[in-house]
């Protein structure tokens, strides 16, 4: 147990190192084009003779040290450094201020971020409830009428454009099972406390969403998870669990399901940032309150810190859940807690 | 009293073709260990699953009956129960063990937990009551420390370790009737032995049947009462084993005795004039392994893979090194390969004409690697793995000559078909695919690949271990013939001295690393003087039921070698020097 403490220790100190790197990247190629959203809006303003508000422009690029160079401006976004008039950085919880929306950070990205992770996380959900069971069967009963409809299920889940699909069923859900359409909750409780209707009205919202974004990805693992138990199934141990006198569900399950269970695992790391930037359109189509479009808005228009930021977080998450597959893997298979004590 | 167990006119198809098993006829009584016997294909694996009933999908009993007799039940037709009843039955009144005893565990699960799963299912027992159960059996099939391997990962343990563990499985529920399909095959000799010794000392204690399957007839002398000899799917003779062995009736029987490696005769050839041309000659040769550290932040541990080895070839002859798996034999190998380097200090020179200057393998210029790597050919163990599937034998052959960039196509094409008739396959072979081949018929191909680019040298790397015995004798008669053919000299690696016994002029027995004896072959196994060598020898079975193998020589010297007596001990402070006992007979002693 203490080997896997260790071990956990290790990693979250990886993972930090990671981060800090993915920083130093996702500031450096904000900041590959020429300029910044500042100096983009006085140039403009200056040619239209605004001269008022250009002085602005310039006040706010001294406040947020845009006319540093860019080390400095790094180490200032970051909290590593002190910037100018009390603004601090990241690692102090001060994410900038987005000149697009004329707001801090903070507050557009607020509740967007955490319905982000709702709308993802219940996706991923999707995802291995689905391709846990279907996988299991197509394979159990391989080459049978079972594996061919769930392998055709599959790949139609994964050939149909997802804001197709999203828009198919949200006319039929509408029509015959009274689902809402687009958004994350009714507009009413927008704003509003949680509460238990607020809960529910989100619940109903996020199904629509969940099976879209989850499909392709549902179709794919349960493919994986297919072929893996299939090669198993062929192993000697298999063969010996059966000569046991075991039946041949409980073999299943025991031995050759957990064999195939490392590559499930070690996907969820990969799950997450894929889902999140193959729901951005998603997200648009479907109008959800998700982070998607903002990220879409922010990037165009070179609002940094917007941008920087939410490219961070998504980097934090595809981090987490990398550092949770590899630390579940480590729990599951014992090959890899011993593999360093040698053959 | 009815047999334990009756196998009557069991006929067996896959699919529409011919059965692959024809009315076999077989019983077997309480407390009698019957061996099948047979090649591969013969139909020994199948007609043991049979009793099971785990035969793959598309095996279909067409007619027979399996009937069990076991002491206070009644009688039952395998063959026609239904699963439910079936599986009550497997792992309790018949159990099974393995041919691969890694493979066949999982290793996901601690043995412990693989093994009690069995009293779970067929005895209702708590998981105290099961888990000392386990634990006694585990003292009793031999781990020292019971309460470690039960918590073990099959991974963590050797070969006969796995082996143990598989038996402890297969025992845990007092069977009345074992089945072991070669159990042995896949060990070392000494761990063969070991382990033969383990089933009969426990078959002795429960009374149980034991039915064996396997295709070596010395294995058959040392642990059956009857035998029963298959080959494609029908009995070709039945009886008992000191008959079947002694007198053989049928053909097959004695042609399959007659291929059984013998020990050489006793008599003591002149050792030949020492020409003193060696065309390899390996000087203090180490290679030491690094294992990644346990954390990222420890040291890497050090394994000696091989030390200090001193080895000539003398041209034209065979240097044979023996030794069983992890002796450091095949590192030797792949170092005179060129594909390892040893560590600094140890040289390994080849000569390329006799008299002429030696190149230092692992310091050469380019151009006298290229030229080297004509020169020396390798033959590996697996007939199987060692060709890509999807290229066609012409191809196969063709290209160490395409890739040196010799000759024109219809040249390569000319020498791929000459070499095919050398190794004894015909032209025909060269549009087909390393799938139709027979293993034997793979290992020829394998031989006519390597002699392609005409060497001087060849490395054989266990090139019979994935054999039949009947087709091993052929393969070695072959690789003798292109000897005096072509004057090719041979490093020749084995873990069985039979075989080496046969084609070497010269053989050292590694253990752990370290040569600890060397003479010819003659004089290694009628003055061993060694426990190793002499554990070796006396592990091998004897296809002869009057000598059996001496279980205490075994365990002296296949033990720890800080186990050996005084003269011969090794420890990590102190190794004996190798020391010349006779002329051309050297082991290592404290004189």
């Amino acid at each position: 147990m203490t080997l896997i403490l260790r071990y956990v220790a290790f990693r979250f100190g990886t993972m930090l190192l990671t981060l800090l790197v993915v920083s130093a990247l996702v500031f450096a190629i904000i900041n590959l084009p020429p300029g910044d959203y500042l100096s983009n809006q006085i140039n403009e303003l200056q040619s239209t003779g605004q001269e008022a508000g250009v002085a602005k422009a310039q006040f706010m690029r001294h406040e947020y040290a845009l006319d540093r160079p860019l080390w400095q401006q790094y180490l200032i976004w970051t909290g590593f450094a002190p910037g100018p008039h009390g603004y601090s950085g990241l690692i102090q919880g001060d994410f900038g201020w987005s000149f697009e929306f004329e707001k801090p950070v903070t507050e557009i990205v607020g509740d967007t971020l955490w319905l982000t992770v709702m709308v993802n996380l219940a996706a991923v959900l999707f995802v291995y409830a689905v391709a846990l069971p279907l996988g299991i069967l197509a394979a159990a009963r391989s080459k049978t009428w079972v594996d061919y409809t769930a392998t055709f299920v599959g790949y139609l889940g994964h050939a149909t454009p997802n804001f197709l699909l999203a828009l198919v069923l949200f006319y039929y859900g509408h029509r015959y099972l009274n689902l809402p359409i687009g958004g994350l909750m009714s507009p009413d409780y927008e704003g509003e406390p949680m509460s238990l209707d607020k809960l529910w009205s989100i619940l109903l919202h996020l199904i629509v969403p969940t099976f879209v974004i989850g499909t392709a990805g549902a179709a794919g693992m349960m493919q994986r998870l297919r072929a893996n138990l299939l090669d198993e199934l062929d192993k000697p141990y298999v063969e010996t669990a059966t000569a046991k006198g075991l039946t041949p569900t409980r073999t299943l399950l025991k031995y050759p399901l957990r064999a195939a269970f490392n590559p499930f695992v070690a996907d969820i790391g990969n799950l997450l940032p894929a889902l999140i930037s193959g729901s951005v359109l998603v997200s648009v189509v479907l109008g959800l309150q998700t982070i998607g479009p903002v990220l879409l808005a922010a990037l165009k228009s070179q609002d940094q810190f917007l941008a920087g930021f939410i490219l961070l977080f998504v980097a934090f998450l595809t981090l987490v859940g990398t550092m949770v597959s590899d630390v579940l893997l480590v729990l599951l298979d014992p090959r890899i807690r011993y593999g360093a004590r040698g053959k | 009293m009815p047999a334990l167990l009756d196998v009557r006119d069991l006929t067996i198809g896959l699919g529409l073709a011919r059965p692959v098993l024809d009315n076999i006829s077989f019983s077997v009584e309480r407390g009698e260990t019957l061996a099948l016997v047979g090649e591969s294909g013969s139909g020994k694996t199948l007609s043991c699953r049979a009793i099971l009933q785990i035969l793959p999908k598309i095996a279909r009993i067409q007619s027979g009956t399996i009937t069990l007799n076991s002491p206070g039940k009644p009688a039952l037709d395998l063959c026609g129960l239904e699963p439910r009843a079936m599986r009550a039955i497997r792992g309790d009144r018949i159990s099974m063990i393995f041919q691969e005893p890694m493979q066949s565990l999982s290793p996901l699960h601690t043995l412990g937990d693989q093994v009690t799963e069995v009293l779970y299912l067929h005895r209702a027992m708590g998981r105290a009551d099961a888990q000392a159960a386990v634990l006694r059996e585990f003292a009793h099939v031999g781990f020292a420390d019971p309460e470690r391997a039960f918590r073990a990962y099959p991974f963590e343990m050797s070969g006969g370790m796995r082996q143990r563990a598989m038996i402890a499985m297969a025992m845990v529920a007092k069977p009345d009737l074992l089945i072991a399909d070669e159990p042995t095959t896949a060990l070392d000799v000494t761990t063969q032995a070991q382990v033969l010794g383990l089933i009969k000392s426990l078959q002795v204690e429960t009374g149980m049947a034991v039915i064996f399957v396997t295709h070596d007839l010395g294995v058959v002398a040392n642990i059956a009462d009857k035998v029963v000899v298959l080959r494609r799917g029908r009995v070709m003779e039945a009886g008992k084993a000191a008959d079947v062995l002694g007198r053989p009736a049928h053909g097959y029987t004695r042609a399959l005795l007659a291929a059984t490696p013998a020990s050489p005769s006793t008599e003591v050839l002149e050792p030949d004039a020492a020409s003193g041309d060696a065309i390899l000659e390996l000087h203090s040769v180490s290679k030491t392994y690094r294992l990644r550290a346990r954390a990222a932040w420890g040291s890497p541990a050090l394994v000696a893979a091989c030390r200090n080895i001193d080895l000539s070839v003398p041209r034209g002859k065979t240097l044979a090194i023996v030794g069983e798996s992890g002796s450091g034999k095949t590192t030797c190998a792949r170092m005179v390969l060129g594909a390892e380097r040893p560590d600094p200090g140890g040289a390994i020179l080849f000569r390329a004409t006799p008299g002429g200057d030696p190149v230092d393998i692992h310091a050469m210029s380019p151009a006298e690697r290229v030229t080297f790597r004509t020169q020396l050919q390798a033959v590996f163990q697996d007939p199987y793995s060692s060709f890509n599937p999807r290229m066609s034998v012409g191809d196969a052959l063709a290209e160490p000559m395409e890739i040196n960039n010799i000759g024109q196509r219809a040249e390569r094409r000319d020498r791929a078909i000459q070499m095919l008739r050398q190794v004894g396959l015909d032209a025909s072979a060269m549009n087909r695919f390393p799938h139709a081949f027979s293993g034997g018929q793979r290992q020829r191909l394998s031989i006519a690949r390597a002699l392609m680019m005409d060497p001087m040298f060849l490395v054989c790397d266990e090139p019979t271990s994935a054999l039949d015995v009947s087709i091993q004798g052929h393969i070695l008669a072959l690789l003798e013939d292109l000897q005096d053919q072509r004057g090719l000299s041979y490093l020749f690696i084995s873990h069985d001295l039979a075989v080496v016994a046969r084609i070497a002029d010269e053989v050292a027995v590694m253990r752990g690393g370290i040569v600890v004896e060397q003479a010819r072959p003659s004089v290694l196994f009628n003055h061993p003087v060694h426990p190793y060598t002499r554990a070796l020898i006396a592990a091998r079975p004897d296809a002869d039921v009057a000598r059996k193998i001496d279980l205490k020589v075994v365990a002296q010297g296949a033990g720890d070698p800080e186990g050996w007596p005084e003269a011969f001990r090794i420890s990590a402070s102190q190794v004996p020097p190798l020391q010349m006992v006779q002329p051309g007979h050297r082991v290592r002693c404290h004189v």
